[in-house]
């Protein structure tokens, strides 16, 4: 049994078998031989190297026929390092003594060169990384013969273990059968953490290096609750989390009911629960649950497919869609929020030291006015189907959102000079997410129709963590009496000034902080749908006294374990079966 | 049999280094003599006969390689080896 600890990213725990990808998405097999298996797998591999050197000279002799002989050369360098008897050497003592299996074999010694190549300062040696690469994935492909599966193409349950997955694998995967993720690297924002979410599946990622640990089929257990991954779990492990997920299943059959019911307080308050979304798709999850509206509607998905950037219609065609299903309910549209970790095609434009402290989100659309007037045009164009709102991100200081109003007005008497029709009366906030907007959070207050704030990047700039770095990720903690106190401070003017104000990010979809915000005076929760059912339970629950008293010993506590550890209690005391 | 040591150090003059095509045509030339070849590039010492150990070495134009041959054909192919180096690889690289 082997624990390993990452970044949780989507809730839920997961049991099953596991499907080890690599970076190709086909899937690596089992790990290891049976003993007697040994010297048949060594005659194996001799076969692949030999089918692999027959392709490698048949693309020499074709290429030196059409270019010439030094063309061809560089494939003679290729037949070389797939006959390299160091090589060979280590893949031998592998199979035979570590009884690894050749696939498995093949994948970890060419893998540890390209690693060593990738590192080389010459940038013209470094790029033997790829020859490297290649040829693993010729030898992989051979050794695999009819075997090679795509992960588009699966038969059974399966818990997807990988490096990292792209958008395009992520969109390939077969949902019915993908029942949880694991990935080496990324973060909460990363695609896999977005798209696990839209799938309401368990999700761990930032794990670190772990996929040499682990072998196709192997029994794992993914808590994405606690960012815990289980590999070959013990029975006592198995017992405990077959009963916690047996728990959480017949937990929210039990919140089915509450679909067409308000998220309205025992003692009479209405709170109105919306929902965030990345995806059109995901509109339904929301209508399903019953939320009251698209409390943030993330617009970043447009940008990081793969192909040119989205234009005007394609923006429309996306806001229309969820508008519609919408009906009459507000939707909010958060402007884009590129940069830091979310980059088109993975690929930093300019590699920044410090991507989160850099050019990113609205400091982006500033920078780049025709990009964000095409979007600003699309909404306005939209806004005439439904109740849109605008939401500008990352707003740090008073003249970023007087720009951004600004090209808003712009765009309007744009469209009005060419007749397009708009809703001119379209409400525009901000995302609170910088403690200097919350030091000025009155001053904002009269240039705004409303805020959300945004705890995500709201408890990473309050403690200085990045919230990607595993290092450091502990020191991450949505409890902290000093992000207790920003979200008091931003929720108080905002209900001074008659300003509507709303907590989005992952917080709000917390149970545990429920009763808390409620108590701090929020009436507005937008969280990921799938924590709709549970986030309505507790409002129904409690009452606002009650909350209120909860708000005030919380605030007197000194760190974030104690406040974490108290509200845990509270819940557990109204909502026992609610509480993890 | 006699087992003769040698040792000599040459310059990598090739303006790309000791890419995959130098280093394949080095590691063909060493494979051609029964003798052990190491070369070393300061404290890195390779197999000759590898061509994944000497793309390791990262030998950059003007790197200095010291070439170790051991073996009873060592002073062949350490004059061959040394030759391949110096004469840039001979004709056969350049298009």
């Amino acid at each position: 049994m082997l624990r390993l600890q990452g970044i949780a990213v989507s809730p839920g725990v997961a049991i099953g078998e596991a499907l080890v990808i690599d970076n190709e998405g086909f899937r690596i097999p089992r790990r290891f031989l049976a003993r007697d298996a040994v010297e048949a797998e060594l005659e194996r591999l001799d076969r692949a190297i030999a089918a692999s050197a027959l392709e490698i000279e048949r693309n020499r002799d074709a290429v030196s026929q059409q270019l010439g002989k030094q063309y061809g050369a560089i494939f003679d360098a290729h037949l070389q390092m797939l006959r390299d008897p160091r090589l060979r050497a280590e893949l031998d003592e592998m199979i035979r003594e570590r009884h690894y299996s050749p696939e498995y074999s093949v994948s970890r010694a060419l893998r540890r060169y390209t690693k060593v190549f990738e590192s080389l300062e010459s940038s013209y040696l470094a790029e033997r990384a790829h020859d490297i690469a290649d040829i693993e994935k010729r030898l992989l492909r051979n050794l695999l013969g009819r075997k090679r599966e795509t992960i588009a193409s699966l038969q059974s349950p399966v818990l997807v273990l990988a490096h990292n997955l792209t958008p395009s694998e992520t969109a390939n995967l077969d949902r019915q059968f993908v029942k949880g993720f694991v990935t080496e690297i990324g973060g909460p924002g990363s695609h896999t953490a977005i798209v696990a979410c839209a799938l309401e599946i368990p999700a761990v990622v930032g794990m670190g290096p772990f996929l040499a640990d682990v072998s196709g089929g192997d029994l794992v257990i993914i808590d994405g609750n606690r960012g815990e991954v289980i590999l070959q779990p013990d029975e006592d492990a198995l017992r405990q989390y077959q009963q916690e997920a047996e728990q959480g299943r017949s937990f929210v059959a039990g919140l089915q009911g509450l679909r067409d019911l308000p998220a309205e307080t025992a003692d009479g308050t209405r709170i109105d629960l919306m929902g965030n979304i990345e995806f059109p798709d995901e509109v339904e999850h929301c209508l399903d649950r019953g939320c009251d509206g698209i409390g943030l509607y993330r617009t970043e998905f447009l940008y990081l497919g793969e192909g040119p950037d989205p234009d005007e219609e394609a923006h429309y065609q996306a806001y229309l869609r969820v508008l519609r299903s919408m009906g009459g309910k507000p939707v909010v549209i958060r402007t884009l929020d590129l940069g830091a970790d979310k980059v088109k095609g993975g690929t930093p434009i300019a590699a920044e030291s410090n991507p989160f402290l850099g050019l990113r989100s609205i400091r982006v659309s500033l920078r780049n006015l025709p990009l964000f007037r095409t979007q600003l045009r699309a909404i306005l164009r939209a806004s005439v189907d439904g109740n849109v709102r605008f939401m500008f991100p990352l707003i740090t200081t008073q003249l970023e959102l007087r720009q951004a109003k600004m090209l808003l007005a712009d765009v309007m008497e744009d469209l009005e000079e060419h007749g397009v029709p708009f809703n001119r009366q379209v409400q525009v906030g901000i995302m609170i997410e910088v403690p200097a907007a919350v030091i000025l959070i009155d001053r904002f207050m009269e240039e705004v129709d409303f805020v959300s704030i945004g705890t995500n990047d709201l408890i990473q700039y309050t403690l200085a963590v990045d919230r990607d770095n595993k290092e450091v990720a502990s020191l991450y903690n949505a409890s902290d009496p000093a992000v207790l106190k920003l979200l008091e401070t931003t929720i108080q003017s905002a209900n001074r000034h008659g300003k509507s104000v709303n907590v989005c990010g992952q917080m709000s979809s917390s149970t545990t902080y429920t009763m808390l915000l409620l108590g701090m005076g929020l009436r507005q929760l937008s969280v990921t749908p799938a924590a709709v059912p549970q986030v309505k339970k507790v409002c129904r629950t409690v009452t606002i006294p009650q909350c209120e008293a909860v708000y005030q010993r919380a605030m007197l506590l000194e760190n974030a374990r104690d406040v974490k550890n108290y509200l845990r209690e509270e819940l557990k005391k109204v909502l026992p079966e609610i509480a993890v | 049999m006699t087992k003769t040591k040698l040792v000599r150090t040459v310059i990598v003059t090739n303006p790309q280094g000791l890419h995959a095509r130098p280093a394949d045509l080095f590691v063909k030339l060493a494979q051609q003599y029964r003798s052990q070849v190491e070369v070393s590039k300061e404290s890195l010492r390779v197999d000759g006969k590898s061509i994944l150990d000497i793309l390791m070495l990262a030998a950059v134009e003007g790197t200095p390689l010291a070439i170790e041959v051991t073996g009873d054909d060592a002073q062949d192919a350490l004059d061959a080896l040394c030759r391949l180096v110096e004469q840039n690889f001979a004709d056969d690289l350049n298009p």
